[in-house]
């Protein structure tokens, strides 16, 4: 177990010794794996962001239906009679006007303006909850209910919720697919770099084989060498994502204030920054297993 | 200690380099391989150390048959085997004592230990004020020396030691031979291949003549 120990922190002197031996190198390396893997990783926080947005925002589909201003109780119970007996109506909630009237006059803000009104100007209303809350299926309910006797105007609620849904399906592919290219750009970057560095110690490889050194003895510093590169990659994408979340913040909160949203953006969580370190320092292993079973063949 | 049983050597293409060769080095023996310029010198050594494998015949080290040695047993045989190669094989981007040390951290040497190996190799062939000097900047006979002490770092059992005073003046070749025949005096193995035999008067001598060994 010690010498087993001994043997692994011996590889990892080695790999730094080989990282310090060209800082310069090394700090241009870490700094084009870092640039790569934040691309997808700046998107991953902005979906994450999103994601949250809508999650607290209810996206059970819904319609609303308005009926006519002054339409008679007779009209408005046709209608509610017609939704009740609907196949595609799976739950059915009426909104009197005298009820949306007593609830908006307990906000401060609007109680003046509703009092200085002559009667009620509020319609009655429905809402509907569908059963099948496709978009075609609502689409459908809207232009059957538009038809009806005294209705005036016919909304599908969860309009601007589901587009942002499709869009965020979108961004996880488009990120998906982003971080795969980009994943193996880096596979790719650090195949050259650890050939780069078999190529430039083949005196000191070929002589360790002659002096008795095992395969692993030889492998495990360049293995190492590519964990260091890719992890150090990931670490510096992490911290590009976390000044970009600190620059986007004052923006984004001003934009959702607008919309009398608190809004705070949240950089990777947890989950999403060990994900981001194992991926990177799994993608230069590959890399550097990939050069070395290339590159070692050569010498025997 | 070393065995050769009707060994023959051919590179891919041309004529054998060796051919039929039959002979015992005993332990503790003390052996210098002589011949002209391409009479398989450097490959007798060169199976011995298992750099190359033989044609046919059968070359046994230690007990151990090379010909039917697995790939990952080789590396713990070369660790039992110091060898002193024709180009060196020195790093000239590491100092003196990280060239010696090489063995010994490639054999997983705790580091304590193997640094006061060092030191007493280096003093062995008189370079223990060179330690921080880079190859490069020793002389031809130091660098000989070096090679010497880094061989010999391992304590192992057979020394085996190519040209090891080609390109060297007389007084300088002296020396180095001196070293070889120091090592043999405590029980060392010792496998020297030269054209310059003189220099090792009262040792056994292995004659090679176009890849075959001379009565
Ligand atoms: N790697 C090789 N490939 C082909 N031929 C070789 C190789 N090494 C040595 N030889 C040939 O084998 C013969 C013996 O070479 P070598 O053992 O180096 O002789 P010496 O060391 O006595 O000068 C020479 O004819 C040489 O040309
Ligand atoms: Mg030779």
């Amino acid at each position: 177990m010690r010498v087993w120990l001994a043997h692994h922190l011996d590889a990892t002197r080695r790999a730094l010794r080989k990282l310090a031996a060209a800082p310069i190198n090394t700090l241009l390396f870490l700094l084009a794996i870092g640039v790569a893997l934040a691309l997808p990783a700046v998107g991953q926080m902005l979906l994450a962001n999103a994601s949250h947005l809508t999650d607290s925002t209810p996206s059970a589909p819904q319609i609303s239906v308005f009926m006519t201003h002054g339409a008679e109780t007779r009209a408005v119970a046709e209608v509610e009679g017609r939704l009740r007996k609907h196949a595609g109506v799976k739950q059915l909630r009426f909104l009197p006007k005298d009820e949306t009237l007593t609830r908006l006059k307990k906000n401060p803000d609007l109680r003046d303006v509703i009092n200085a009104l002559p009667g009620n100007p509020f319609p009655d209303a429905f809402i509907v909850t569908p059963g099948d809350g496709s978009h075609a299926a609502m689409e459908g309910l809207a232009i059957e209910f538009r038809q009806w006797p005294k209705v005036e105007h016919v909304q599908l609620d969860s309009d601007w919720v589901r587009r942002l849904d499709a869009l965020l399906k979108l961004g996880r592919t488009a990120v998906m697919l982003l971080a795969a290219l980009l994943g193996c750009g880096l596979v790719a970057i650090s195949f050259s770099i650890i050939r780069m560095q078999i190529l430039t110690h083949r005196a000191e490889i070929e002589v360790s084989q002659l002096l008795g050194a095992t395969e692993g003895y030889i492998r495990r510093p360049f293995l190492y060498y590519g964990v260091l590169l890719g992890s150090g990659g990931g670490f510096v994408a992490w911290l590009l994502v976390g000044a970009v979340a600190l620059w986007l913040q004052g923006p984004l909160s001003e934009l959702a204030h607008l919309y009398d949203l608190t809004f705070e953006l949240q950089t990777l969580n947890l989950r999403d920054s060990a994900l981001l370190l194992g991926l990177s320092a799994t993608l230069g292993w590959c890399g550097a297993m990939v050069s070395l079973r290339q590159q070692l063949g050569k010498f025997r | 200690m070393i065995r050769f049983d009707r060994v023959g050597k051919r590179y891919p293409p041309g004529a054998d380099a060796l051919s039929d060769l039959s002979f015992e080095v005993a332990e503790g023996q003390m052996v210098v391989v002589s011949g002209h310029s391409g009479a398989g010198k450097s490959t007798l050594l060169k199976l011995i150390a298992a750099v190359e494998k033989p044609s046919s015949g059968t070359v046994l080290v230690g007990g151990l048959n090379l010909g039917g040695l697995a790939r990952s047993a080789l590396p713990y045989l070369r660790r039992r085997i110091g060898i002193v190669f024709q180009d060196q094989k020195l790093l000239f981007d590491r100092n003196v004592f990280d060239n010696v040390m090489l063995p010994l951290s490639i054999a997983g040497f705790p580091p304590r230990d193997a640094a006061q190996r060092v030191r007493a190799a280096l003093d062995k062939v008189g370079l223990a004020s060179r330690e921080k000097a880079l190859p490069i900047m020793l002389s031809g006979g130091e660098q000989q020396r070096l090679a010497i002490a880094r061989a010999v770092v391992n304590r192992p059992s057979l020394l085996l030691a190519d040209e090891p005073t080609a390109h060297l003046d007389r007084e300088t070749a002296m020396d180095v031979a001196r070293i070889f025949t120091e090592f043999h005096h405590v029980g060392v193995t010792v496998l020297i291949a030269t054209y310059a035999n003189e220099l090792f008067p009262a040792t056994r001598h292995l004659r090679l003549d176009h890849g075959k060994l001379l009565p």
